[in-house]
């Protein structure tokens, strides 16, 4: 059983202008085996948040603190965090061209688990996962994320959350430009890693379509930097009615 | 259908990019104009302002401007192929001149100096079974002059490695004659030690429904300055030239190409991608394509990529695209300079991986699809290894410079 534990952080994002104040105060505790919905109108900072856990350079802690099981996660390098059970998959995953699908599972779960995976059993499993996912096989000499439709980057964001097995996933609008088959396919997929492995998720979204399909154990509503509100499923019934113009005044509303 | 694409991506790199850009009209220096001649009083010394010049380090190329270019500087040996015939030839063998005339100061003064070329000959029909491996070994820096001839006869097919290696400071013309219907691959491999100053003259004939696959690879010596130049002569001729260089601190690599499209319905491609690291790295890439009046029906695409992967490295890169009729298949050009990618080593960072290895992974797959063009698998791998080298070596290049910006 691992605990997250993000405790009053403040982040600012570097701008050409200077330091821009993002997070004011984020307070959450994830434990193994729970989900965690954040709904929020846009730009309210939930990527932010995603990507301030993940480590991403851009984005500066100006206060608070990180832990994983006690240990100080802002300390670590990103592939740090990473190796310490840290998964991020991303509202936007990255092109990186010439590397194949393949190569780059193989080095990442490499990197991961300290050692090279048995080559015949890894090769079963990645298979596997990738028809679980109704990824075509031919995707694996493919370069990562290159040409890949919106659907399919999700797709294959999900594929690395079940091979990698990490501690904690955030799951940063993984939703988002999926159709209805292909958002139920990755829900399963995301079903059969917290069965699996026990994985504490963080689920980020703009919509409670997800969670008909991944059930959260906690809605957290995230407006202007930090927690608003927090509740049960039921909350998020509310905010599918109500929009977010309680917390916001006016304008905003859930689209 | 005549389609005319460009993509002009803007370069990031130190401001370092220029652009020199010419459709539909004869610009200025246009390549229809520019002299050659195999008489060296044609063609004067250069000052280092001359549009071919302006790039080049001329101070260290001096001793190859020079018309005593009479030092034993290089050994040639050839290995080659069992159907293929080399011969050692004086320099008024007639076969030798029939590719094209010196289009520069270094390709005039090699052709006036060389006193014997060897000349590699693929006869008619033959098809090689095997590699034929020309090694230049750079043995003194005295300033020599080189020569060699590829000929593939009618209806032939080979390849053509040139290595070169050593230190040596040289003015080199590489000939290259496609016969109608032959299928010849060239390649040629710059791995001087550091030291070697070089000049090369490649000029090549593509006859009727040849082809030509010309590769160059850059990534030792000091100087390294190659101008291809690729000329149709008959229609239904087909060029690829592809190009991969990796430029270290104080490396000038350069390379400017020529194909002209003289003769209706003729194909070209060129792919050239570098990498360059530390400081005072600088390459040049110049790639002027001319589609003359008569050229109906051609069919060109020229594309160059530079990876800047620390501060202090200067990327120019000049594609000059020259149309003169209307009635073509397609043209177009791409060039594009960047530096590493923050985000794609953030994502595979983000996936366990170390930023040196996830480094090494984005530069790989820089080169990867270019190195499967090549289609000769002993160079393949050697490419590979090498590459491998370089970033070995410069790893603490690389990790000690701030990672900034995007790939354009
Ligand atoms: N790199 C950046 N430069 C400038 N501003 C930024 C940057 N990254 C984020 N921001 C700003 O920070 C705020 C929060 O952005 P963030 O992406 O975290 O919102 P979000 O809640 O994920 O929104 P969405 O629902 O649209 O995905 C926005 O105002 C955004 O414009
Ligand atoms: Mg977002």
């Amino acid at each position: 059983m691992s605990t997250l534990e993000i405790r009053d952080l403040h982040v600012s994002v570097e701008t050409k202008e200077g330091a821009k104040p993002i997070l004011r105060g984020v307070d959450l505790t994830i434990n193994s085996g729970e989900t965690h919905a954040i709904m929020g109108p846009n730009g309210s900072g939930k990527s932010t948040l995603a990507s301030a856990l993940a480590g991403h350079p851009k984005y500066k802690v100006t206060s608070g603190t990180v832990t994983l099981d006690g240990e100080d996660v802002l300390a670590m390098t990103v592939d740090e965090r990473a190796r310490a059970g840290l998964f991020l998959a991303m509202q936007y995953p990255v092109e990186v061209p010439g590397v194949s699908v393949a190569n780059f599972l193989r080095t990442a779960k490499t990197a991961i688990t300290g050692q090279a995976p048995a080559l015949r059993t890894w090769g079963k499993e990645v298979k596997g996962a990738m028809e679980n996912l109704r990824i075509d096989a031919a995707f694996a000499e493919r370069s990562v994320n290159e040409g890949f439709s919106g659907g399919e980057k999700k797709r294959h964001e999900i594929l690395q959350l079940e091979l990698f097995k990490p501690h904690f996933a955030i799951l940063d609008e993984t939703d988002s430009g999926l159709d209805v088959d292909a958002l139920r396919v990755v829900s399963e997929g995301v079903n059969r890693a917290k069965e699996n492995t026990d994985v504490g998720v963080l689920l980020i979204t703009h919509y409670t379509r997800i969670l008909r399909y991944i059930k959260p154990d906690f809605v957290h509503v995230f407006v202007d930097g930090k927690i608003a509100e927090e509740g049960g499923p039921e909350l998020a019934e509310r905010l599918e009615n109500e929009g977010y113009d309680r917390y916001v005044g006016t304008g905003a509303t859930m689209a | 259908m005549a389609s005319i694409t460009t993509d002009h991506s803007r370069a990031v790199a130190d401001g370092a990019h220029s652009h020199a850009f010419g459709a539909g009209s004869v610009p200025q220096g246009s390549r229809a104009e520019r002299l050659t001649s195999f008489d060296l009083a044609d063609i004067p010394v250069p000052t280092g302002r001359e549009e071919e010049w302006r790039f080049s380090p001329v101070a260290r190329l001096q001793p190859l401007f020079d018309a005593d270019l009479s030092g034993a500087g290089v050994t040639v040996t050839v290995i080659p192929a069992p159907e293929v015939k080399v011969e050692t030839v004086a320099r008024d063998d007639a076969r030798l001149g029939t590719a094209g005339k010196p289009g520069d100061r270094t390709a005039v003064s090699a052709w006036n100096a060389f006193e014997q070329a060897t000349v590699v000959t693929i006869p008619v029909e033959a098809v090689a079974t095997d590699v034929t491996s020309v090694r230049i070994d750079g043995v003194s820096s005295e300033a020599t002059a080189a020569h060699v001839l590829v000929r593939a006869e009618r209806h032939s097919q080979a390849v053509v490695v040139l290595d070169h290696a050593g230190v040596a400071t040289v003015s080199e013309t590489v000939e290259i004659v496609v016969e109608d219907g032959a299928h010849l691959t060239v390649v040629t491999v710059q791995d001087w030690s550091e030291g070697a100053v070089h000049a090369a003259s490649h000029r090549a004939r593509i006859g009727r429904d040849a082809k030509l696959k010309h590769v160059v690879v850059t990534f030792g010596g000091d100087v390294v300055r190659i101008t291809p130049d690729a000329e149709f002569t008959a229609e239904g001729g087909e060029v690829e030239m592809v190009g991969l260089y990796f430029a270290d601190a104080h490396q000038h690599q350069e390379h400017r190409l020529f194909v002209d499209h003289a003769v209706p319905s003729c194909r070209s491609r060129v792919t050239y991608k570098g990498a360059l690291q530390g400081q005072g790295a600088h390459t040049v890439w110049v790639g002027d394509v001319l589609i003359r009046a008569n050229a109906e029906g051609t069919d060109t695409y020229e594309l160059n990529r530079n990876l800047v992967l620390s501060d202090g490295a200067r990327a120019d890169s000049v594609p000059n695209l020259e149309i003169q009729t209307g009635e073509i298949e397609g043209a177009g050009h791409a060039s594009a300079t960047g530096r590493f990618d923050d985000e794609q080593l953030f994502y595979l960072q983000s996936r366990g991986i170390a930023e040196t290895e996830a480094r090494r992974l984005v530069v790989r797959g820089f080169f990867a699809e270019l190195i499967h063009e090549i289609g000769v698998a002993s160079v393949e791998e050697r490419l590979l290894a090498s590459i491998e080298a370089e970033l070995e070596k410069s790893m603490g290049v690389i990790t000690g410079a701030p990672a900034l910006g995007t790939v354009a």
